[in-house]
Formats: C-alpha cells, sequence, structure tokens
C-alpha cells in the first residue's frame, strides 16, 4: 500500500463523516489555540515587564549613599552618625574599572523655571552626557548634556517635552534662555516622547549639568551614581569594585547601598517564565481532553465502520494496513485540528496585541512547537487503541452483521 | 485446486460447543462450478468462509493449490486472499463514501499496484461489467443489481482463482438476480473456480457439481455421486 493511498483512504474518510470530523477539529483547534494564546499572554506579560526594566537600563548597577540594612548596634547608630555624601570625586573614582562602561552622577531637586513670564515648578536632574545612553532615552529636538568635565557648570539644561510645549507652546524652545531659580540656563535640547521610566516622567523634568545642579541646590553631595557595567557577567565584579573603592575613600566605613536592576529583572524573568510554563501546561490539559475525546470518536468509527474493516480484510487488508489506515486518519484529523488552532490561535494573539500595544504578545516557538507535537502525539496514542480493536475485529462477525 | 481434508470447525457458543463443520473432505478442481446448498446453520457459510481464508478450521488440513494454508501467519493469510480469492457478498458490502471505481480499485491499492496501472485495470473490468458509465456513482445512486455488478467486478479486478459467492442473489429481485448469475457463470467459463452458497434450489441446480450440506456435514454431493455410479 502506497502512502499516497493511505492518504487518500484517510481523507476520505475524514469526508464521509463531516459531522464528526468538524467536531473533531474543533475540539483538537480549541485545545492548540488555548495553548498559543495562553501562552503569547504570558510572554507578552514576561517581555513587556523586561521591557520596562531594560528602559531604566541594562546591566545598570545604582549606589546610594547611606546603608539601607541594619547589622544590630554598632558604634555609629549609638552615635548616631549620618553617612558620608557621594560626592563628584567618588563617582570619577568609579570610572576606573576596565568593567565599568560608563557612569552617570544624578542629583535632584525642584526649583521654578520661568520662560517670558511663564513659570512652573519643575523637578531638576542634575545628571552628565552619558545619563541618556544609560537610561536608553531619546531626544526629539537638539543634543542632550554636552560630554565636558563632571565639574564644569555649564548653564545649558534639557527639558522634557510637556515643559516644551507648556512654556513655549507653538514657539521653538532650542536656544532660548529660560530662568531656573536664580540662574539662567539656554535649553539644547527635548527630550523625545519615547523615554519612558518607572516612577519619574522624564517629560516633566529638566536636566541640567549635575555640578550646575549643585550648585543650584548649594550641596556637593549627590542623590545617586549610575554605574553601568559592560556585560552581564561583569556586574558582580563591578559591584565589589564600587563597595572596596568607595569604602577606601570613606576611610573604610562601607556606607554606600547599591542595587542591581538585574537581579530584580531575573527575578521578574523567572517568575513570568513560570507563569508562561504554568498557563502552558494548563492549556496542554486540554490537548488531552481533545486526544481522548479523538480516541471516543475512533472507537465509534470502528464499530460504525465494522462492516467497512471486515470487507477491507477480505479483500486481503493485513492487520498492520489496517492499523495503518486508522492511524493515518487520526493522525490527519489531529493534524489539521492543530493546524486550525494554530491559525485560530495566532489570530486571536493577533487581536490581543492590536487592543493591548503595549504587550507584546507573540507566542514563543517552543509553546507553539510543543501544542503542535502534543497534539500529534495525543491523537496518535488515543487511536492507538481503536485501531488494533479494527485489526483484531474477526472478519466472518463483521461481515455478517448489518 | 482446493482441497479440505478432515476439517473440523467448532465453535464455542456459551458453555456449549457447536460443530459448525464436522470432518469435511472435499475435493474442488480448478475451474470447477460448485453449489453449496442446505438450511440455515447447516454450515455452508462457514465452509465457504474457511475456503476464503476469513476463517480457520480448528482441526485438519486445507491446501490451496497444493500448499497448505492453515499454517500461514495473518499476513500471508491476507496476501493470498487478494491474490487468489474474490468474494460476492449477499449485503455487497460496498463502501458508501466512495464511487463505484473506488470501491472496485480498493483490492488494487491493499496489493500495493500502483495508481496507473491500477486506473487501466478498474476501467477494463467495469467496461466488462457494462458499468463504464456508472464509475463515478456512488453506491445509494445505483440499483441493487448494479451494486452486486461492482461487488463482482472488485472481487474479480485482481483476477482471482476462486470466486466465492454467499447469497450473490439473496438481496435482489428475480430479474436482477439471473443477472448476476449469468454474470458469475460466465466468468467460470473463462475459467476461474465459482462456488456459490445459495438455499436457493434454481440457482443452485444450476451448478455442474452440486453439494447439500446438513448439521456441519456433506449430506450428498453430485460428483461423489457419479463416481460410485461409475
Amino acid at each position: 500500500m502506497h502512502g499516497s493511498d493511505v492518504s487518500r483512504f484517510a481523507w476520505g474518510a475524514l469526508r464521509g463523516y463531516p459531522t464528526r470530523t468538524l467536531l473533531m477539529l474543533v475540539a483538537m483547534g480549541i485545545g492548540v489555540a488555548a495553548v498559543v494564546v495562553l501562552t503569547s499572554l504570558g510572554e507578552g506579560a514576561r517581555r513587556y515587564v523586561t521591557g520596562e526594566f531594560a528602559s531604566l537600563g541594562t546591566n545598570l548597577i545604582i549606589v546610594i549613599p547611606g546603608r539601607s540594612e541594619t547589622a544590630g548596634l554598632s558604634p555609629t547608630t549609638m552615635m548616631g552618625e549620618t553617612p558620608r555624601d557621594l560626592t563628584l570625586d567618588d563617582a570619577l573614582a568609579l570610572t576606573r574599572s576596565y568593567s565599568v562602561r560608563r557612569i552617570a552622577p544624578l542629583n535632584v531637586g525642584s526649583a521654578d523655571i520661568s520662560w517670558r513670564g511663564k513659570q512652573r515648578e519643575v523637578t531638576i536632574l542634575g545628571t552628565s552626557h552619558e545619563m541618556l545612553a544609560i537610561r536608553h532615552w531619546g531626544l526629539s529636538q537638539g543634543k542632550f548634556l554636552p560630554a565636558t568635565d563632571l565639574d564644569l557648570a555649564t548653564p545649558v539644561c534639557v527639558i522634557g517635552s510637556k515643559i516644551r510645549s507648556e512654556l513655549f507652546g507653538a514657539q521653538r524652545a532650542i536656544g532660548a534662555w529660560v530662568r531656573i531659580g536664580d540662574r539662567r540656563f539656554r535649553v539644547i535640547g527635548v527630550m523625545g516622547s519615547a523615554g519612558r521610566s518607572i516612577g519619574v516622567d522624564i517629560q516633566e523634568t529638566v536636566m541640567i549639568p549635575v555640578a550646575s545642579a549643585q550648585q543650584l541646590f548649594n550641596t556637593p553631595s549627590l542623590f545617586r551614581i549610575l554605574v553601568e557595567a559592560k556585560t552581564r557577567a561583569a556586574i558582580e565584579p563591578v559591584k565589589k569594585f564600587i563597595i572596596d573603592t568607595l569604602q577606601e575613600r570613606h576611610q573604610g566605613e562601607k556606607d554606600v547601598t547599591i542595587i542591581t536592576q538585574d537581579a530584580v529583572l531575573a527575578t521578574f524573568d523567572r517568575i513570568f517564565s513560570a507563569l508562561t510554563y504554568a498557563v502552558g501546561g494548563i492549556a496542554a490539559i486540554s490537548l488531552i481532553v481533545a486526544g481522548i475525546l479523538i480516541m471516543n470518536v475512533m472507537l465509534v468509527a470502528v464499530s460504525q465502520r465494522t462492516a467497512e474493516i471486515g470487507l477491507l480484510k477480505a479483500l486481503g487488508a493485513a492487520p498492520r494496513q489496517i492499523i495503518l489506515l486508522f492511524l493515518s486518519e487520526a493522525l490527519l484529523l489531529s493534524a489539521l485540528g492543530a493546524l486550525l488552532g494554530l491559525f485560530l490561535g495566532q489570530l486571536a494573539s493577533m487581536l490581543l496585541r492590536r487592543s493591548f500595544p503595549d504587550l507584546p504578545a507573540y507566542a514563543p516557538v517552543w509553546a507553539v512547537a510543543t501544542a503542535l507535537l502534543v497534539a500529534l502525539l495525543t491523537g496518535l496514542l488515543f487511536s492507538l487503541l481503536p485501531a488494533r480493536r479494527a485489526a483484531r475485529l474477526d472478519p466472518v462477525l463483521a461481515l455478517s452483521r448489518r | 485446486m482446493i482441497s479440505l481434508k478432515q476439517v473440523h470447525r467448532d465453535f464455542q457458543v456459551g458453555d456449549q460447543v457447536v460443530h459448525a463443520l464436522d470432518n469435511i473432505d472435499l475435493d474442488i478442481a480448478d475451474g470447477d462450478y460448485v453449489s453449496i446448498m442446505g438450511p440455515s446453520g447447516s454450515g455452508k457459510s462457514t465452509l465457504l468462509n474457511l475456503i476464503g481464508l476469513l476463517d480457520r478450521a480448528s482441526e485438519g488440513h486445507y491446501l490451496l493449490n497444493g500448499e497448505d494454508v492453515t499454517t500461514l501467519s495473518d499476513v500471508e493469510q491476507a496476501r493470498t486472499r487478494n491474490q487468489l480469492i474474490g468474494f460476492v457478498f449477499q449485503a455487497f458490502h460496498l463502501v458508501p463514501r466512495m464511487s463505484a471505481a473506488g470501491n472496485v480499485e480498493l483490492p488494487l491499492i491493499l496489493a500495493g499496484m500502483p495508481a496507473d496501472q491500477r486506473k487501466a485495470r478498474v476501467a477494463k473490468t467495469l467496461e466488462a461489467l457494462n458499468l463504464t458509465d456508472r464509475a463515478h456513482h456512488k453506491p445509494d445512486q445505483l440499483s441493487g443489481g448494479q451494486r452486486q455488478r461492482v461487488a463482482i467486478a472488485r472481487a474479480t479486478v485482481t483476477e482471482p482463482a476462486v470466486l466465492l459467492a454467499d447469497e450473490p442473489t439473496g438481496n435482489l429481485d428475480h430479474k436482477s438476480g439471473s443477472d448476476v448469475i449469468n454474470i458469475l457463470e460466465a466468468l467460470n467459463k473463462r475459467g476461474i473456480t465459482l462456488i456459490v452458497v445459495t438455499h436457493d434450489a434454481e440457482i443452485g441446480g444450476r451448478a455442474e457439481r452440486r453439494i447439500k450440506m446438513r448439521d456441519g456435514r456433506i449430506e450428498s454431493d453430485t460428483l461423489a455421486e457419479a463416481r460410485r455410479a461409475r
């Protein structure tokens, strides 16, 4: 018996019982579609969260002055000593490691900004040229803060797009002189709307060079130092380097707290991956259910087509050929059902992406492949029993029954 | 050449053993035209199924063309059935979803014949039975006589040596019935061994050799009687 004949026979059998075939296709289709949609939701959520974190910066290490952990009673707690400030020199010292790609100091304060009689209070970020690359921000107009020495207090500023529209409206902002606090700054750039950030909306901030911010707020200290390591693997050594360097510079005091974004990110990544596996697994149960349905339907088919099986035997079909015919029928059924499910699932994922553009709901390849494989395997496995029953039918009894 | 030697076929019905065939000795030569008659339950269908390799003897031996087929495996028996034996049933047993040509093609598909050769064979066989214009009709679009002719085409498309017909006219009116018998007899004239099981005395009487069965035994056999008379 040739392969093409077997598939033609199976196809004919499926078309011969359209209601049965359609019901099975729907059952299998829903199973596969469920796996595709649920895993694409899980994967979408994972990617969304990962993306949010990546927009904060990759391989990012944040240095905060003061120790956040309480290590019981120590001389410092007894004496109530305030932690040493982080200074610009501290920040510069951190650039000396080979594993550090770039650093950016950060100072935060609030001040009034005014231009031609319009005034509002804004959050001021004192930072440096490197900040743009570390945080993956974009500009819509002009340039970011210039790459100068950190202690150079250049009177320039970059404003958020919301500030621009509130102060300048339709007028040109680049090159204009604004007043921030008691100083004058020239606007050299406007932040792009693509820049996202958890917490602070950069569209409502104004960025100035860190030295200018220190003058403006009359403080020598920094709020944060952002350090970007060259690779993910370099994060741990860089952490150690930062602690050692700052301890040395602060007369042996370990008085900084270090947060790595990636640790948090990795945790979220693991949680969402586990979630995706879990919903995928739950959806896969529906595939098993579809498999059992296929078994039922094939058993019914065997008893419905008893006479046909008897006839095939009388015409000289060996038991193995009968098994082959019934297995091919089930396999074709589950393959078509799986394809239908894949189509429905991808369609639903697409509609999801259309409705929630922020959610990248793409089903992962492994989930799609597993769903298809499980569909075919269950179809095959659960039709083994009916096929063997068909092959074992006594032809005399099968033919005499009507 | 069909040769049964001391063949028994027992069925277990409940706690009772029924002897469907009880010590049958039977030789049928190539090209013979044999009818097997008898009341229902006399074992005539069992005998036919056994000759057609659909059933196995509980005891005894069955030689087909000199080869002992009682000991063949399922696969070998299936192949022998496909190549040497054609069946015609009372209930036709056409596959309802397939056209007449599709039904006739089935044994060739099972034999693994390539598609182009099959087409020619099917067309030739359908033509011989005057069914060319019905080739693409489904069984439910055919009359009873036409259906049985399709079934005969299917039984003969492999050019078997033996044609086994179990009540071939049982579901047909008189006219179609005699048409079918004429076709079967014409095939027999061209050399095929024809064995017809029937309880219709008129049809059974047309065979050259007539066997009557009762309670699993051969009650009378015209050939044996002729030999004895000689």
